[in-house]
């Protein structure tokens, strides 16, 4: 069951079949294929609220998928994960302020933007690991929110950057509905490079650092490649999730890449599963319903007791930010293995049913 | 005048060296014992002043009972701390470990904040005189204060390893675990006592530190800027930690120095200790004194 936890390296197929597709089996494919199809439709079910939430999910799903691939496949603990979200947000910003560079293609320049940046970040963090990564990390966090603040002609400064909205042609993408289209091609587009990066020589390379670095680097690979390689592709997901993210919202604060983003991102790929690529946009859709689902507990106690004696209805922000929190700590005790792997145990149960093995 | 301001500034960055120089080495006293690093230390220091406040506020006893009483919970609370969250994972990895006390860290500051709310409160007054003369600089009372309690601490902690039993069972268990539990020591006990002595001594620190600047969540920060110390001492030193402590006060003191007469780009006493920390790491990711790891296959 060890050996379960994470996705384990090496190569296990045994068959050109197996090798050349990217789902374990049929039933996978028609899932995810019935899956992107409710959501291409879900515009004309749902009311902009749920589209909102769904957005939300998509960007930050890009985001931890790129921290995904930094801390579960390459196992290199990053706390600064939001500086590169928000680098990737700004730098769009920027592109279609300054350069006037139309934004479907700011957005993936800005994804590369900050991929460099992350490959800049990744050469002295490849000499450390570990407990001191993840601490460095954490500096770096805090030099560069204080750059953003430092860098008005970039940032904005305090005021923050405005985002243009999308468009193409003369085709505004503007509200939830249509901008959800974009984050659903952009979404698909991530998980099919990771999902094709993890069978690669490049993915594989990077699970065996992970598993044991040293053997790995006896087996002839470049530690310090793949450690800075990691630190790149991780950035440019978080660019394009913040890119997108910018576009969204039409502005851009330089508030919001806090730390607690950075926990928030590292919280959605612990709860997802560490090292699964659909892991990861699990987590990301659990800590973004987890505050919705504590609005909707606190205020269906409303004008109750409890909720008088505790003055709930005055708490929801910090409610929200605890139960982040004790939700970390919960999956930690009672499901470290996260999401997905409980995903792949209740489709097994259904594939065996009636037998238990 | 110049010179004047930069005294003071020493003098402050003494004092608040020695108070982080006090949470790193409770930090240092955790990850010595039982490999784990605490992210939560800062929330320690909350809970700790603002449960003395709450025992001071709202049931006006006097400040040395309401003092005792604080310790007494928090030995409490970190001995729970350590049996309900941190046992279950012993033998994880260590993102594993990270993230549970990242978790807790958010979980007890938002917990605080809903308590007791966002503002700042200022700890009732303790010392009659604001402030001494001190070879002709004006002192402020509550910092000598807090340089005593801090050097008490730190001696109480010497003799407390060099002679009491349970000390020395945490030595050896710092020193090789399977060892000392082969020795009889009980390993378990040890984790506990480092909890509980840990979240005492962050206490002490945090109602120190509220005393001196009133209590708000931002006491919670101090469990970061330990970073910078407890990574130039050397993780496992706790005289690293001290000494690390002490630079780090000293040196962001004298980089707001910096920061107000020359330079005026503002918030360096802030990020000063973290530039520090990365060229630390580069160039000594070891520390001073930690012990290096080295690995054989």
């Amino acid at each position: 069951m060890s050996l379960k936890k994470f996705r384990p390296c090496g190569d296990y197929r045994t068959s050109y079949s197996s090798d050349m597709s990217m789902f374990e089996d049929k039933g996978s494919f028609y899932l995810t294929l019935a899956g992107i199809l409710l959501l291409a439709i879900s515009p004309f079910l749902f009311d902009s609220y749920i589209i909102s939430l769904l957005i939300y999910i998509g960007f930050y799903g890009i985001a931890a998928l790129g921290l995904n691939i930094l801390v579960g496949c390459t196992g290199q603990i990053s706390v600064g994960h939001a500086v590169f979200f928000g680098f990737g947000a700004f730098a769009s910003a920027w592109l279609s302020n300054k350069f006037f560079v139309p934004v479907w293609l700011a957005i993936p320049t800005a994804a590369l933007m900050t991929a460099f940046v992350g490959l800049i970040f990744g050469i002295p963090a490849a000499r450390v690991k570990g407990l001191y990564l993840a601490i460095a990390t954490l500096a770096a966090q805090f030099i560069m929110e204080d750059f953003f603040s430092r860098a008005a002609w970039f940032t904005g400064g305090v005021d923050g950057a405005s985002a243009e909205p999308m468009k193409i042609f003369n085709f505004y993408f503007d509200t939830d509905q249509k901008y959800f289209y974009i984050v659903l091609f952009w979404l698909i587009v991530s998980f099919v490079l990771v999902s094709n990066l993890m069978r690669t020589r490049d993915g594989r390379a990077f699970l065996a650092v992970r598993d044991h670095y040293l053997s790995a680097e006896m087996m002839g690979i470049n530690l310090m490649k793949y450690r800075i390689l990691s630190f790149g592709i991780s950035s440019f997901f978080a660019g394009l999730g913040g890119a997108l993210y910018g576009h969204y919202l039409n502005f851009v604060s330089i508030e919001e890449f806090n730390i607690q983003l950075s926990i928030f991102f590292l919280a959605m790929i612990i709860i997802g599963g560490l090292g699964s690529v659909r892991g990861s946009l699990m987590g990301a859709a659990f800590m973004v319903l987890l505050p919705e689902i504590m609005d909707f507990l606190t205020r269906s106690l409303s004008d109750t007791s409890i909720d008088q004696m505790l003055s709930l209805s005055g708490a929801i922000p910090f409610i929200k930010e605890a139960s982040i929190g004790l939700v970390i700590i919960l999956f930690l005790i009672f499901e470290p293995n996260g999401l997905a792997y409980r995903w792949g145990q209740i489709r097994a149960w259904f594939k065996l049913y009636p037998f238990s093995y | 005048m110049a010179l004047d301001f930069l005294v003071q500034l020493l003098v402050n960055g003494f004092i608040i060296g020695l108070l982080y120089g006090v949470v790193a080495m409770a930090f240092v006293l955790i990850y010595k014992s039982s490999l784990v690093v605490n992210f939560a230390q800062g929330e320690f220091l909350l809970i700790g002043a603002w449960a003395c406040w709450w025992l001071l506020a709202k049931f006006s006893l006097p400040f040395y009972l309401a003092f005792i009483f604080t310790l007494i919970f928090m030995t409490v609370f970190g001995i729970l701390i350590q049996l309900i969250v941190l046992r279950p994972l012993i033998g994880e990895p260590i993102i594993s470990i990270i993230m549970v006390t990242i978790g807790l860290s958010i979980f007890f500051q938002a917990l605080m904040n809903w308590m007791f709310g966002v503002f700042v409160e200022p700890f009732p007054k303790i010392f009659d005189n604001e402030s001494i003369n001190l070879l002709g600089l004006q002192v402020q009372t509550v910092y000598i204060m807090s340089g005593l309690i801090s050097l008490f601490i730190m001696i109480s902690f010497a003799i407390f390893f060099k002679k009491s039993r349970l000390g020395l069972a945490m030595r050896a268990t710092a020193f090789d675990q399977q060892a000392a539990q082969s020795l009889g020591v009980s390993v378990k006990q040890v984790f506990s006592a480092a909890w509980g002595i840990s979240a005492v001594v962050s206490a002490v620190a945090g109602i120190v530190f509220g005393i001196v600047n009133g209590i708000s969540s931002g006491i919670a920060f101090m469990g970061i800027k330990v970073f910078p110390a407890v990574i130039l001492g050397g993780l496992d030193s706790v005289l690293g930690a001290i000494l690390g402590g002490l630079v780090i006060g000293l040196l962001e003191h004298v980089a707001h120095y910096f920061d107000v007469q020359y330079l005026n780009i503002g918030n360096m006493i802030r990020i000063a200790p973290f530039y520090a920390l990365i060229i630390i790491l580069m160039i000594k990711p070891y520390g001073f004194f930690g012990t290096k790891d080295i690995e054989r296959v």
